[in-house]
This record gives structure tokens, sequence and C-alpha cells, in this order.
């Protein structure tokens, strides 16, 4: 059915894009809506739809409405590249993008190229989650603007958080196997070595992504290998059933995670019994304390039924609404043009900008531990009904989230 | 060490053992029709989605008999009403017919449930620990899904070599046309084993749904491993089926639990340590090439023995 859908859509572009093309912002979503990833991809494009509703909602931008047009990837780069072609043939200027960093370096790579062969037709790729180092160094791209902070700001964040914790003395690296684990796992070696040299990294693990169903194998060696904690980048049905193998199975670890907050990942850490034992860093936590983001995750709950697992994607439209309205244009080049070195107050409070000389946007991030409220008032969200929310347990200014950039920037 | 091998081993029995449930449908059809069935995995998916739906409404129990029952009707029509027809027109026809259904089936579920797993969770009666070894808990119900196993194994051992039916089945397998001669209905000891095979991977379905993930690509992530279980064990060779798909849930499970590399094997002379663009290679690990060991397994048993392990006659 949600097939039909999307093929009735794309078909409706085609044939309405000649006539609405003055009136509506078509952003192409471009990722998973099936297989492995399927559970992240809805609910990244229920976010999506809604920021577009509440933009529409206050007359769109420049008054022009904002159109989602949703395009399955399946986490698979060739599959995305045949989307984005579909997505741009049907009149999309803008496309958006977060599951997995394979999957964004093709598109990195496609907008560079289709940039460079139809002057004038230009595509902007928003990307509000692939976190891969490498798309803002050395394959940085004019074309793409990242709102997410990348997998090595975060791992030294992360880093310098267990500096301070004396209790972890072996530690377990599991990563999915793709361009992102890799950089998760390289980087954890390299800032623990530095930061902690006395800590011991017992195992170092890659699995095949959204592939694996059953981790009591992965689990099993967790376990034996005597590890108190375990470090992982993994995120949807990876995380989700890592940790239920976990609590099968027992393990009793400190986790520092990546997006334990994504789907199923709250619930399978409710039955491992884990409290305050499973960190995870973002650039929002729905107990974050900030007014009018607790306001925003209210009315999102209520109509999505997920939370705001992305309050980058929130950021990431927000400013393209302001940048539009900057450059009084919605033409990419313009838009492109305002975004770069732009500043802008993020969704959970405090001001970000959007460096210039790499397009990697730097806010304040949040380490999180995920238990039951301490005040029920003032941490009135909980996840997946588990009565367990995320409490903020440190919180890392934009200044201390800077890292510096190998981009060597070809501007138009 | 002796805990990772403990837990190790159960993890790869009871993967083995659900394999088997799998693969012995698919051998079996296999060696009596000469189809390879492309869409046996699909059957297992619909066990899933089925037992899913059932246990929704009237619980897991009855739905661990309905659930199995209803995918071997399914089975048997495709039998009847696909298969047979298109018998005449040779393999090749069949071949196809049943490659158009796997994906058939791939459609219609996801349209009906959707893309994304469903909730398909463990019975409460069987969501506890059942034992500890080492400090780590073993879930009651992967020991259900174990028994069950076990039981289905013996029953059909039992059934293919005690009874009469067995007799002819077995019969079947060799000199179809001599059972034919002496009055057997072929096509309908052909219609029940179909249904018969296609009941058991639905009943893999229903047990495996709640432990691993149901969704509509579990097909497709179970189904190539099916074919190496039985060329591995044999055509047509049930004990050939078991064997092999203990090996291989041990073999994957095991591959997942070791360290160690290719570069490793070297001690001190480790040549990933020299600058060298194969550094990448040298260092993949065991637990990297696990999901690709079954697939290097099906080529070598095919290139130096291609009757498989058990099996009495060449493909």
């Amino acid at each position: 059915m949600r097939k039909l859908i999307v093929a009735a859509t794309a078909a409706l572009t085609v044939l309405g894009g000649a006539a609405s093309a003055q009136e509506t912002i078509k952003i192409g979503y471009i990722d998973p809506l099936s297989g492995g990833g399927a559970s992240v991809g809805e609910g990244g494009l229920k976010t999506f739809q809604y920021l577009a509703d509440e933009l529409n909602a206050k007359g769109g931008i420049l008054g022009h409405k904002v159109e989602i047009v949703p395009l399955d990837n399946k986490t698979n780069p060739q599959e995305s590249l045949v989307q984005a072609q579909k997505a741009v043939d049907a009149g999309v200027h803008y496309i958006t993008q977060g599951n997995g960093s394979s999957v964004g370096a093709a598109l990195e790579d496609f907008v560079t190229k289709h940039n460079s062969r139809n002057p004038g037709k230009e595509v902007l790729y928003f990307n509000y989650a692939a976190v891969d180092p490498s798309m803002t160094n050395e394959k940085c791209s004019y074309w793409h603007f990242r709102w997410d902070a990348n997998s090595d700001i975060k791992m030294e964040a992360l880093t310098n958080y267990m500096k301070g914790q004396p209790s972890i003395k072996k530690v377990y690296l599991i990563n999915m196997d793709y361009s992102f684990g890799q950089s998760v796992r390289t980087a954890a070696r390299k800032m623990l070595g530095e930061k902690r040299p006395d800590i011991q990294v017992v195992g170092d693990e890659l699995h095949p992504m959204l592939k694996v169903t059953d981790f009591s194998p992965y689990i099993a060696k967790i376990k034996a290998s005597g590890a108190d904690t375990v470090v992982t980048g993994n995120w949807g049905q990876d995380f989700a059933l890592l940790l239920k193998a976990a609590a099968d199975a027992g393990l009793k670890v400190n986790w520092y995670t990546y997006y334990a907050g994504g789907a199923g990942g709250p619930t399978a850490i409710k039955q491992t019994g884990l409290e305050n034992q499973v960190f995870q860093i973002s650039e929002g936590v729905p107990n974050s304390g900030n007014k009018a983001a607790m306001e925003f995750e209210k009315d999102f709950r209520a109509k999505t039924g997920i939370s705001v697992w992305y309050p980058r994607a929130v950021n990431e439209m927000r400013m393209f609404k302001a940048a539009a309205e900057k450059a009084n244009s919605i033409d990419p080049v313009k838009v492109a043009a305002a975004l770069e070195g732009m500043k802008f107050d993020v969704f959970d409070g405090g001001e970000g900008f959007m460096r210039k000389d790499d397009h990697q946007f730097f806010q304040p991030i949040y380490i999180s531990a995920f238990g039951a409220p301490a005040d029920k008032a003032k941490e009135p969200f909980d996840e997946e009904n588990t009565g367990w929310g995320w409490r903020i347990v440190s919180k890392i200014d934009t200044d201390q989230t800077m890292l510096p950039t190998t981009c060597n920037m070809k501007r138009p | 060490m002796a805990e990772l091998i403990v837990i190790s081993t159960l993890n790869g029995v009871l993967f083995g053992m659900l394999l088997f449930l799998l693969s012995s449908g698919l051998t079996v059809i296999f060696s009596m029709m000469g189809v390879l069935n492309f869409a046996h995995a699909s059957f297992y998916m619909l066990g899933a989605f089925f037992g899913y739906q059932l246990t929704r409404w009237i619980g897991f129990w009855p739905a661990l008999v309905i659930a199995p029952l209803l995918v071997g009707v399914v089975g048997m029509g495709v039998e009847r009403y696909g298969l047979r027809n298109t018998h005449k027109h040779g393999h090749v026809a069949e071949l196809l017919l049943t490659f158009g259904l796997a994906f058939a089936i791939e459609e219609i579920v996801s349209m009906i449930w959707g893309k994304s797993p469903v909730d398909y969770r463990v019975p409460a009666a069987l969501d506890f620990p059942a034992f500890t070894v080492f400090s780590t808990n073993y879930p009651a119900y992967k020991i259900f899904m174990l028994v069950v196993s076990v039981v289905i194994f013996i029953a059909l051992l039992v059934t293919l070599k005690r009874t009469r039916v067995g007799l002819i089945v077995q019969a079947a397998l060799t000199h179809p046309s001599m059972v034919g001669h002496l009055g057997h209905n072929v096509g309908r000891v052909f219609m029940l084993v179909f249904g018969v095979g296609s009941a058991l991977a639905g009943l893999a379905g229903v047990i495996a749904g709640p432990s691993l993930v149901t969704q509509s690509d579990m097909a497709a992530l179970l189904g190539p491993i099916l074919f190496v279980v039985i060329v591995f064990g044999g055509l047509g060779s049930l004990p050939g089926a078991f064997v092999a798909s203990l090996l291989i849930g041990l073999i994957q499970t095991f591959a997942v639990a070791l360290n160690g590399s290719l570069a490793s094997v070297f001690g001190p002379l480790d040549p990933s340590l020299g600058p060298s663009p194969l550094t990448d290679i040298w260092n993949v690990t065991i637990a990297q090439i696990a999901p690709i060991l079954p697939y290097v397994l099906l080529v070598l048993v095919l290139i130096f023995r291609p009757m498989g392990l058990l099996g009495t006659r060449e493909s």
C-alpha cells in the first residue's frame, strides 16, 4: 500500500510538476522505507512531514508551500542514486538524507557532479544524520550541508566524558561494518588511547550492516571479554537487536552510544534493566528544560506518536527557511550562499553556526543517560512508554565541539 | 573461554535447528520434484506474519498450530494449481514460477503489514531466563525453539523411516515412475509433501518470528542459506540436511566468536605492520567473513563432492 502511495505521489509530481513548480518547494526525502533501516526511515519521514506542515501553517517559505517527497532507497547507495535522479527529474531542488554514510557519500558525489553538469538546475543536499567525517573533510562538497555533528566530534565529546569515569577499565567496541562504523572505532581507539591510556580495548568488532537478526553470538563474545563498557555507533535495528540480545543474556555493562534513542532502542534498554547505564550523545534531549523545545516535543508526540529523534532536522528545516528569507529567493545557489557561515538559535537553546570552510554545523551537544525520572515535573517525557526518559548528564558548548577540517572547498 | 564455547555451541545448535526446520521441507521437495523452490523462505515469512496476526487475535499457542496449517494449505494450493500445471513445460518453467512467487509474496506481505518490523513478541509464559551458565542467562524461549525443532526432526524421521507413507515418499524420491506404475497417486503424494514442507517452513516462521525480526525482508535474509544447506547436506537426504544445518549454524556462530585475522597467523612477522596496500585484507577478521563462509562451503562442496555430505545421487 505504502509503495502504491509513493508511486502515486511520484506520478503526480511528474504530471503536476510543470503547473505547480512556481508554488511548491519539493524536498526529496531519500531514506530507507523498507528493509532493515525502515523503522528509523519512517520515523524520519514523519518528522520531516511534521516540519513541513509546521512551515506551511505559518505561510511556507517566502509564500511557497513545502512538500516532502518520500523516496525509498533501501539503505542502498546504488538505489539512492536512482531515487535522487528520479527526484531531480520530477523537479526537486533540495534533497535530504540521513541514514547511512555510505548513502550520504554517494549522494554528495551525485549533487557535486550533477551541479557541475547542469548549471542553472542546481540541487542541494541537506544531510541530517550521515556523520562520516570524510564528508566534510577530504570529500567535502559546496552543495552539501550537514546539521548533525560528525562522528569525530561526537567521539571527542564522548571520550571527554568517559575520561572522568574512573570505573571504566575495559572497553569493547562494536560497530556496523561500513564507513561510519569504521570511523567510530578508529576515533574511539585513538581518542581513548590519548585521554585514558590505562583503558584496555578488549574487543573491536565490525558486523554486517542491518543484516544481523540475532546478536547472541556477539553478546557471548562481549561477555567473555570481561568488558565493563561497550562503545557503539549502531543505529536502528542494529542497536535495538543488540540491546535485546544483551537483555536476554543478562549482560551488565555500561553502554556509550550514538543512537540509543532511535526506534526500539529505549524498549530494549528498559528490558536490560540498566538504569542510567546507557548513555547517548546527541544535539538535543526531550527533557532539555528548554520551554519552546518541550512544547514542540509535546505537540509532535501527540501528532506523530514518536519522540523528536532529530532536533537537527528541526534546525535544518527552520534554518532553510531563514536562509531563503535572507537570500530572498528559493534558488538553491542563493540559498547555499546564504547558509554559509550562518548563525542560528538551535532547537534546544544556544547558538550554532554553519561553518563556511566545510559546511559542518556546530551546536551545543549533550550526553544523556536513560532511566526513571527523578522529578516527573521537570522531566515529563519518557520513551516508547517505558516510563524511563533521557536526562542530561553533561553539556558541551558549541566552542568546545570545534574540530579542524581538511576540507579544500571548491566554490562555483 | 569455556563460557564462550558453551554459549556459542548453544546458539549455534539453535540456529542450526531452525535452518533444519526450513531445509527439511525444501530438500524433500527438491529431490522429489526436481524443483528448486525459491519461494520456500517466503513460506517461512508467511508463517511468521500469520503467527503474528493470529497471536494478536487468539493468542500464541493456538497460532502455533493454526499458522503452519494455513501455510501448508497455501503450499498445497501452489502445488495443485501452479506447479502441477507448469510441470509439463519443464523444470525451468517451475523454477520461474517459484521465483516469481517469492517476489509476489514479499510484495503482498509488505502491502498488508507494511515494510517495517511488526511487534511480534515472545509470549509472556516463556519470557524468562531458563537457566544461567557462567552468569549468562539463556532465555526460555530459545529452549522452547530448540525443543520444537528436535521434536519435529524426530517426528519426520519416524514418519519417513517407519511408516507406510514414508515408504511411498522415499520410493517416490528415487523411482517416481515406478511408484506411479504401482498404483500410487504420485500427484497427490507430491501435493502432500509440498504442503508438509511449506507447513514446516511456516512453523519455523511462527517460532522464529518473535526471537528474530518479523519484517518483509526476512525471507530474503534467510533464503540463500537454505540452498547451501540442502546442497551441502546432499539432495533428498534428511540426515544430510540435519548435519549440514547444525554444521552451518555452528560455523556461523563460532566464526563470530573467534578473534584473529589472516595477519595474526604470522605472529611477530605480521605482514599488516608493514606499509602495504593489502593491509585491509590482512586485517579482515574471521568474524567479518562469517556471513560468507557458508557460500564458500557451497562452492567447495559443488566442486569436490557434488552429491553433498550424505547424498546418494549427483544433482
